[in-house]
């Protein structure tokens, strides 16, 4: 009875929710048995929240009854990435080091999904700290893509967008530091957007590389996806790097009309390596936009070349300081040793703490900062996302958006990519520019290719999200 | 032999905003001290992942005004950095501080201080950052099997004022010590009195040889010592012909001696970068002359302002604007009682040498500006004599007890009953009639008699009165004869 319920849209649960077509408790029993369905082919959650969800539901279940006022997310229950800070339910960061952090505080956004009546059903898997593109890297197990099983979801917010596509949530927040929403969201078929730098606070996520993520929502559509956004951004007193700027209603962006709007087609974006389908599958994208009243032009970028490897120093370098507060003092891992040197103490709790892939991101980083080095990497790569913002300034300056592939390649299969952390790397080619220049961008279905998911992403200037929902709605309904 | 002029000596002085409400990047309170450890702590100042630093602009406007007091070039963007290494008082591993070089701008560069009247002590720059945990022992940091950490300290407001090697002396490094404080006392930013609230580092060289950093200075009183024994240590090792090593070492305040403590992580590279969670500060010119414009009044100029105003030698009113509590105190005893010349003498001499015999401070005693306006009042008033003021003083200072109440207590008030001190004359001429005839003829022997008169009076009457009737009774015999 009601099962199809899950299947729909947020919004659209929601609304029969609010019009106690359902009630909320009724639906978050629905959608727990579907976890628990689910759950066991593809790993979406490292930790669920049933009891608390449940017993929010009938609270939500009273409002409703007593015909208060009520939130924008009323009873929709949704799935939190395992690096945004939950007060009272353990926040993993997908990492051994973390595997019993509870933290003493709600995120920023996770106080404002609560304010809005919106309910937490769990936090999802992801690869460690964020550092992935596969969700393999994660202490917790790897998510299988709710597509093919066999293949990875993306990453590094994979549960959020398996849960997303598995519909064991209504609503999902990722974080973005290099592609960790849009990856996915590719993957997986699902809706996902990194905003402008400072529009959603980053106050209770759990730093990776500070400058160059936000926190967004993965959602099956593009509403979906403007209301999550509407509820979540907005200046935030408690990040220093959040924007002046009130929150704004972004649902009314969505305006089926593309009509005279100028598409930027920027031919790095489809370089070497990009898959021959994925091309094709973008390109017709970019047709059925011209075909609906849009125009595009292709274009050159000078400097997008050194893109990827300036993304990499930047996030290295700040992850290995943000890091370093994981010693087993205060909280996380600690290990058992009968040494009181503190030198001993902390390096045993970190060995046994991290995985491969953030030891790693360490070494580089900690190199990229040395004295010597400094100047050659980090100061470089500082100058080189100053040229590659110039760039792109200049490109807006006469187009409304830029349209690209989200991922290079089709998704593949676990494993595949492991062994080869270069390879892995090359898979965010296209998505870290938006990282480094603070621009948003979204990621939207735009068809299958023998089942497997291909992500269309659009980029705009900064503080224009209006324009990327503008855009992803009208080719959504077209 | 090394001679003094050959000495260079530069200063890192940490100063904490005291005054402040809360520490530099959270709502915790800045006063930290005497709570339960580990109870003064939020997830920003404790570390606590996903928790994010927003700066006290407060924090900001008293380190604006410091800068300006010390004449400093005030940046016009500033930045915050990581300073990032391994060590269990610090809750990131990272100090978020500001530095000069690698991009870094800090807050103020260049500024000067004069100490002795005309010496020039240059600054290099000045800058804000957080301050850390606290560690402790069981016994020694050698010996103890445990280290306790505390981090109510970690993320309190601190100044780092770093000077040129201008100092040559253990004395002027005290000296500018003391003037710094003076600065940050008027300027209601710092109470230097609390403990670990000024604190510093020292390097030291001898006639361009090799640099000796001095750590873990913990008050401004420990300057001086440890500059002093260091001067001694580095003499007797080249006196043996053993060369000076350039070296960190540490001030040990209990045995007084300084000790190499080598601290791999903390001679390593800082790898300092921008500080990714706050954005650069833009301080513009109307912001500055705001904080101008709301200064109060600098030593300096008080000094300058007590020597015209209240006539006091310029080396008075240079102790007394040393400490604002010292100023104030003056100021506001003679506003009760205007006798500048009487309290000052009190203030800056007897007090301070009583602080300094009995180790205390200032803020200890429980004294008010009336006991000093009274004090005065008696001794104008010719109520006690000189001696026994300095014994009231010492009691009033000891105790709080106002002169006037001691001097009831102890009937030391002098005796100027006409009657009875020319009972206690008619006594002492009687006893001493040989002294009378010699001071009928010679002036010295009067002053045989006037001690005689005091004697029997344990001193407590009026030597002017005893003056004049042994004067009268002298004439009456004369005139007798
Ligand atoms: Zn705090």
């Amino acid at each position: 009875m009601k099962s199809y319920i899950l299947k729909l849209p947020a919004v659209e649960i929601i609304n029969r929710i609010k019009g106690q077509e359902i009630s909320a408790e009724e639906y978050m029993i629905k959608l727990f048995e579907r976890i628990e369905r689910e759950e066991r082919k593809i790993h979406a959650f490292i930790t669920l929240t049933k009891d608390s969800a449940l017993s929010q539901a009938r609270i939500i279940d009273r409002k409703i009854k007593k015909n208060e006022k009520l939130g924008r997310l009323c009873g929709i229950g949704i799935a939190v990435k395992d690096n945004i800070c939950t007060d009272g339910v353990r926040t993993t960061c997908g990492s051994r080091i973390l595997e019993n952090f509870i933290p003493p505080y709600d995120a920023t956004v996770i106080e404002r999904i609560k304010s809005e009546d919106g309910i937490v059903i769990g936090k999802t898997n992801m690869d460690e700290f964020a550092m992935g593109s596969t969700t393999e890297y994660s202490y917790f197990g790897p998510t299988f893509n709710p597509w093919d099983r066999e293949r990875v979801p993306g990453g590094s917010s994979g549960g959020s967008a398996a849960a997303i596509a598995s519909h064991e949530a209504g609503l999902a927040l990722g974080a973005d530091t290099g592609g960790s929403i849009r990856c996915p969201s590719s993957f997986c078929s699902t809706v996902g957007l990194k905003g402008t730098y400072g529009l959603v606070s980053r106050y209770g996520l759990i730093s990776y590389g500070n400058s160059l993520e936000q926190i967004g929502p993965i959602t099956k559509d593009v509403k979906d996806c403007a209301l999550l956004f509407s509820c979540i951004s907005g200046h935030d007193s408690k990040d220093s790097t959040s924007l002046p700027y009130p929150a704004k209603d972004y649902t009314k962006a969505l305006v089926d009309d593309v009509k005279g709007l100028k598409i930027g087609v920027v031919k790095e974006f489809f370089g070497e390596g990009t898959d021959e389908v994925v091309v094709k599958y973008v390109w017709n994208s970019i047709k059925k936009l011209e075909s609906l009243g849009a125009s595009y032009d292709e274009l050159s970028l000078k400097f997008l070349e050194y893109a990827l490897p300036t993304y990499y120093i930047i996030a290295m370098s700040e992850a290995s300081s943000n890091l370093a507060r994981y010693d087993g003092l205060r909280y996380g891992l600690r290990v058992p040793n009968k040494s009181y040197d503190w030198n001993t103490i902390f390096s045993k709790n970190r060995k046994l703490g991290f995985g491969l892939e953030v030891k790693r991101r360490i070494i580089l980083g900690t190199y990229a900062l040395s004295a010597g080095y400094f100047q050659a990497y980090y100061l470089k790569a500082q100058k080189i996302r100053t040229l590659i913002r110039r760039e792109f300034d200049q490109i807006f300056k006469n187009h409304d958006v830029l349209i690209c592939p989200t991922m290079p390649i089709l998704p593949f299969k676990l494993g595949e990519k492991i062994k080869d952390p270069l390879e892995m790397y090359m898979c965010d080619i296209d998505t870290v520019p938006a990282n480094l220049t603070g621009m948003p961008a979204i990621s939207i279905p735009c068809g299958f290719y023998h089942n497997l998911p291909i992500g269309l992403q659009i980029i705009a200037q900064i503080y224009r999200e209006d324009l990327l929902f503008r855009v992803a709605y009208t080719f959504e309904q077209n | 032999m090394i001679k003094e002029d050959l000495v260079k000596i530069g200063l890192e002085v940490h100063c904490q905003l005291t005054k402040l409400k809360s520490k530099l990047f959270c709502s915790c309170s800045a006063d930290y001290r005497g709570k339960e450890p580990n109870t003064n702590i939020c997830p920003v100042c404790f570390g606590i992942p996903g928790a994010l630093p927003v700066l006290n602009e407060k924090a900001l406007k008293y380190a604006l005004m410091v800068a300006l007091a010390l004449n400093a070039k005030v940046s016009e963007r500033t930045l915050f950095y990581r300073k990032n290494y391994f060590y269990p008082d610090m809750p990131k591993n990272f100090q978020i501080s500001q530095y000069d070089k690698a991009g870094g701008i800090p807050l103020a560069v260049g500024g000067r201080l004069i100490i002795n009247g005309n010496k020039i002590i240059n600054i290099r720059r000045i800058h804000l950052e957080e301050d850390t945990g606290k560690l402790s022992y069981e016994g020694t940091i050698e010996s103890s099997n445990v280290t306790y950490i505390d981090y109510n300290r970690a993320g309190i407001a601190l100044m780092e004022i770093v000077t040129e090697p201008d100092m040559n002396s253990p004395k002027e490094a005290r000296l500018f010590l003391q003037k710094l404080s003076s600065i940050l006392e008027h300027l209601g930013v710092c109470d230097p009195s609390l403990e670990g609230a000024v604190r510093c580092d020292a390097n030291i060289s001898f006639g361009g040889g090799k640099r000796v950093e001095i750590k873990n200075i913990s008050s401004f009183k420990e300057v001086e010592r440890a500059l002093r024994f260091e001067i001694t240590r580095q003499r007797s090792l080249v006196s043996k012909g053993i060369d000076v090593k350039s070296e960190t070492r540490h001030w040990d305040d209990v045995r007084r001696v300084t000790f190499s403590l080598r601290l791999k992580e903390e001679e390593g590279d800082y790898r300092y970068f921008p500080e990714p969670d706050l954005v650069p500060i833009e301080i513009s010119n109307e912001m500055i002359q705001q904080v101008l414009s709301e200064m109060p009044e600098l030593p300096e100029a008080r000094k300058k302002r007590f020597i015209n105003q209240y006539d006091l030698s310029s080396q008075t009113a240079e102790v007394l604007t040393s400490r604002k509590i010292l100023a104030d105190l003056f100021e506001e005893s003679v506003r009760f009682y205007p006798n500048p010349r009487e309290i000052s003498n009190w203030l800056a001499s007897d007090l301070l040498a009583y602080l300094s015999d009995t180790n205390k401070e200032i803020e200890s005693l429980n004294i008010t500006p009336k006991h000093f306006a009274e004090l005065a009042h008696l001794i104008d008033n010719g109520l006690i004599n000189r001696n026994i003021a300095k014994s009231i003083f010492i009691e009033m200072v000891t105790t709080g007890k106002m002169p006037s109440e001691i001097v009831e207590e102890r009937g030391l008030k002098k005796i100027s009953d006409q009657h009875y001190i020319s009972e206690i004359v008619d006594k002492v001429f009687k006893e001493n009639e040989k002294a009378v005839k010699d001071a009928l003829v010679n002036e010295k022997a009067v002053n045989y008699l006037m001690g005689c008169v005091m004697k029997n009076s344990s001193g407590r009457i009026d030597p002017n009165i005893v003056l004049q009737i042994i004067k009268q009774r002298l004439n009456q015999i004369k005139e007798g004869d």
